[in-house]
């Protein structure tokens, strides 16, 4: 038998354990992902005793918390706080989704906080999604139209109009395409959830004229035939959207063109 | 300092911030063949345009006549005649071309049932000068701001802009008073990056977080301001801080003004529309300044709702369903969200919230950065546009949804402006290092910062004392506490403490630095109030309860120099651009 391990270097090592000191009788116990590049050492799991009683509702809450009250040095994304602008994606209670929309009510026991899988930490909390914004510009999302009309916007009825919603609602968080196991084994050729669902909402925009080039591009064995409907973006899209859907919308007209 | 290392890049202009405004203004560089930097502290995308909501205004006439002088009119007396009308009259006669420009990218209006973009009524919007509500505000669903912001970044990347993401700016390079570039620190590699221009546009962004209860971002942190302030330049109009009405009530989320504009309402806990009192004429779509003190005075006199009295509700069980889900998506998820309320059934608990902030770095209308000494000099190589500066377009009151038409508006007038100035390929002249060592001398103590106090503590100082000292409504006793609180948090600053030494990612040392730029505009904004006695827009004086044109219709101008400030005054501009439009003289201001 073959026996297969991770690097030494990427074992999660037990970590630092902070102990209340509030003296607050509901506690809870937070574990954290850290990983700082600068020192060379592995990754570890701290673990933040926090105080309930004084903490809001979301998990961004509790980050905050610890980061203002107990370890300034702990490292994440965050900045509209009301799930608008996608930074704050992480792993939470082995989901995927927005800190600051997920209720930490929600979760039972320890919460565990991770960085979105599979993807390259550049520190604690703080992933790499520079592979899925190079995959973003590759399907140019800007409307291509070969429209004359300068000085009066282009007509798109309602019903048009309609196709784009459940579309262009993406924060491009990356909570789907984390979460997919086809983008984890083949994030550099595969598109993923979050970059074919934005394909999708320009080859569907009544307004756009390569529509066929924009489906020619895509339609591809790896770009878009890895999906397997795992269905796993679905799932984790903290915004309530169907990447599946579309994905399967594209495959669909491709099929029927 | 010469133990960081330096990476030097040299462009023809650089863009600091990838918001509405800076992604507009980098687009159009790129396609006047200038090498453009735009440079980040967070991916585009993640900027806080995504977060507006209801709508941008434009005259386009789409669901009934309009015509950009009733917009300018309506823009002026939301201002309180404190906007300089030749940068308002350049607004709003721009702004249909802006927006169908926008429709051109690819935003996706909602639309009319013949197809056009779809507009809603907004407050202060009017016809006829005053006379009636008319629909002005163009939008996409509850989520214009999204919907601007991601398709300005796919243009920009069509247009090949070259984006330096998640670097933080530290300060602007000066010389003999002209702006030479900017120094940034990337949080990637931990690396300083000095950046060379000839023309440098602050694109930053206000500084909601200098207050406790915002519906502003995190990063929202007014970063190009306290840049500026370093560089000894002053801020204008800084007293003149936006509340919006409705926030959630204790959380501080957005509840677009859409919602009063597709038919919501504001209740007591007496049940009353209080509305109807205070702007008989435009209700509930009154500007934002007149309906935050309504709804102060509602709670102040006992008739908020809730255990503690202390906020109202907001109504918009009555709409028809179908409206609340085509055209109100967003709010219904962030009611359910961060106030447990299902829009269709119970009303939505919201309270006056910090949400905007008119003034900033003083410009013309070309978005070039004025001294303030003499009204009209202007300080060569640097301008400024968005919620940074202040044009000044919304004067001492912002109508909602003039906020994304200034981005865009300002944002392509930049880019035009220095594509006269600026040839490509200009050489850059040596500069020397000074600026550069007391950069790294500010950045380098920060980060080794060795004191008592967390950066954490002396900013929730800062943001109560800014929320009870210059708040809705405010008098010279708590504006003089305010004063003397802000400079004791200041102080603060001299043992303050930094527990992350890395370069790497280190948000801790991001957060102070932060701190160190929200501080420097919380004490020019509590001194610009303290020193305006007069009530006028959203700054309201107890003690002062009039407008008083012949003394104060000008425009504050602050330098700060850590806790000390220096105060004056410069006119305001009485004057239109062309002849297309008479000056409006100023009227008493009635809703």
């Amino acid at each position: 038998m073959v026996q297969i391990n991770l690097p030494k270097n990427s074992e999660v090592l037990k970590g630092i354990y902070y102990q209340d000191k509030t003296g607050s009788k509901n506690i809870r116990k937070v574990n954290v992902y850290r990983w700082d590049p600068s020192n060379g050492e592995n990754p570890r799991e701290d673990t933040y005793e926090v105080d309930m009683d004084n903490c809001p509702s979301k998990v961004l809450d509790i980050l905050n918390k610890i980061k203002n009250e107990i370890d300034p040095s702990l490292a994440y994304r965050r900045s509209c706080a009301h799930g608008v602008c996608g930074s704050c994606a992480m792993n939470m209670d082995g989901k995927n989704g927005l800190a600051c929309t997920k209720p930490h009510s929600e979760i039972e026991g320890d919460i565990n906080i991770y960085p979105l899988p599979h993807l390259k930490v550049k520190k604690d909390l703080i992933g790499d999604l520079s592979g899925l914004y190079k995959q973003y510009e590759s399907i140019e999302p800007w409307l291509k139209t070969n429209t004359k009309v300068e000085t009066t916007e282009i007509i798109q009825s309602q019903k048009d109009r309609k196709k784009l919603d459940g579309a262009y609602e993406c924060i491009m968080c990356a909570c789907c395409s984390t979460s997919c196991p086809s983008y984890w084994w083949n994030e550099d050729k595969f598109l993923g959830p979050a970059v074919l669902l934005q394909a999708y909402r320009w080859i569907v925009d009544s307004r756009d004229d390569e529509r066929k080039e924009r489906l020619k591009k895509v339609a591809d064995e790896l770009k878009l035939y890895r999906c397997h409907t795992i269905m796993n973006c679905t799932n984790a899209c903290p915004k309530g959207l169907n990447p599946a859907k579309a994905i399967a919308e594209l495959k669909k007209m491709l099929a029927t063109s | 300092m010469s133990s960081y290392k330096i990476i030097d890049h040299e462009y023809d202009v650089i863009v600091l911030g990838a918001g509405g405004s800076g992604l507009r203004a980098a687009v159009g560089l790129s396609e006047a063949g200038l090498k453009t930097a735009c440079i980040s502290k967070v991916f585009p995308t993640r900027s806080h345009t995504s977060a507006a909501q209801g709508g941008i205004s434009a005259s386009l006439g789409n669901m009934g006549e309009d015509d950009w002088r009733w917009h300018m009119y309506d823009t002026v007396k939301g201002a309180d005649w404190l906007g300089d009308q030749d940068s308002i009259e350049y607004l709003c006669k721009e702004a249909p071309a802006a927006v169908i420009e926008l429709e051109k990218y690819g935003v996706p209006f909602s639309r009319t049932e013949d197809g056009k973009i779809y507009q809603r009524p907004f407050g202060g919007m009017t016809k006829n000068y005053g006379n009636g509500i008319v629909q002005r505000t163009c939008a996409a669903a509850d989520r214009t701001g999204h919907a601007i912001l991601h398709t300005l970044y796919g243009q920009a990347l069509k247009h090949n802009t070259e984006f330096f993401i998640e670097y933080f700016a530290l300060d602007l390079l000066m010389k003999d008073g002209e702006c030479k570039g900017l120094i940034a620190w990337n949080l990637n590699d931990g690396t300083i990056h000095r950046f060379r221009a000839h023309s440098t546009i602050i694109a930053t962004g206000g500084y909601g977080k200098a207050y406790y209860s915002a519906t502003s971002a995190h990063t929202c942190t007014g970063d190009g301001n306290a840049m500026v302030l370093r560089a000894g330049l002053p801020l204008q109009d800084m007293e003149f801080v936006q509340f919006h009405p409705t926030g959630i009530y204790g959380h501080g989320t957005l509840i677009s003004e859409g919602v009063r504009g597709e038919g919501g309402y504001l209740v007591n806990s007496k049940g009353e529309r209080f509305m109807e009192r205070y702007a008989p004429n435009a209700k509930d779509l009154a500007s934002r300044d007149v309906v935050s003190r309504s709804m102060s005075i509602e709670i102040n006199e006992g008739r908020g709702v809730g255990k503690e009295q202390d906020h109202v509700h907001l109504h918009l069980s009555h709409l028809d369903k179908s409206i609340i889900e085509s055209r109100l998506p967003g709010i219904t998820e962030a009611a359910r969200l961060f106030a447990n309320v299902d829009v269709t059934k119970e009303p939505i608990p919201v309270v006056p919230t910090v949400h905007y902030n008119m003034g900033g770095i003083p410009t013309n209308y070309k978005a070039e950065v004025l001294t303030g000494n003499d009204s009209n000099k202007t300080v060569p190589g640097l301008m400024a546009i968005g919620e940074a500066a202040c044009v000044s377009v919304h004067g001492a009151n912002r109508l909602g949804s003039n906020s994304l038409i200034d981005l865009v508006v300002f944002g392509r007038a930049a880019a035009r402006r220095a594509a006269e100035l600026v040839k490509p390929g200009t050489p850059h002249e040596d500069i020397g290092e000074s600026e550069t060592e007391k950069c790294l001398e500010r950045f380098d103590k920060l980060r080794n910062s060795n004191g008592e106090n967390n950066t954490s503590e002396l900013r929730l100082s800062m943001q109560k004392t800014m929320q009870s000292k210059c708040a809705v409504f405010r008098t010279e006793k708590t504006l003089k506490e305010g004063v003397d609180e802000i400079r004791k948090t200041y102080d603060g600053m001299d043992s303050i403490s930094v527990k992350d030494r890395s370069l790497i990612f280190n948000t801790d040392l991001v957060e102070t630095l932060e701190f160190d730029n929200l501080i420097r505009q919380a004490i020019t904004t509590v001194d610009s109030a303290y020193n305006r006695q007069e009530s006028r827009g959203a700054h309201a004086r107890e003690d002062f309860p009039k407008r008083d044109d012949e003394k104060f219709m000008q425009h504050t101008i602050a330098w700060c120099n850590g806790k000390d400030t220096k105060i004056g005054y410069r006119p305001v501009t009485k004057t239109t651009l062309t002849n297309e439009v008479q000056y409006f003289p100023p009227q008493e201001r009635v809703y």
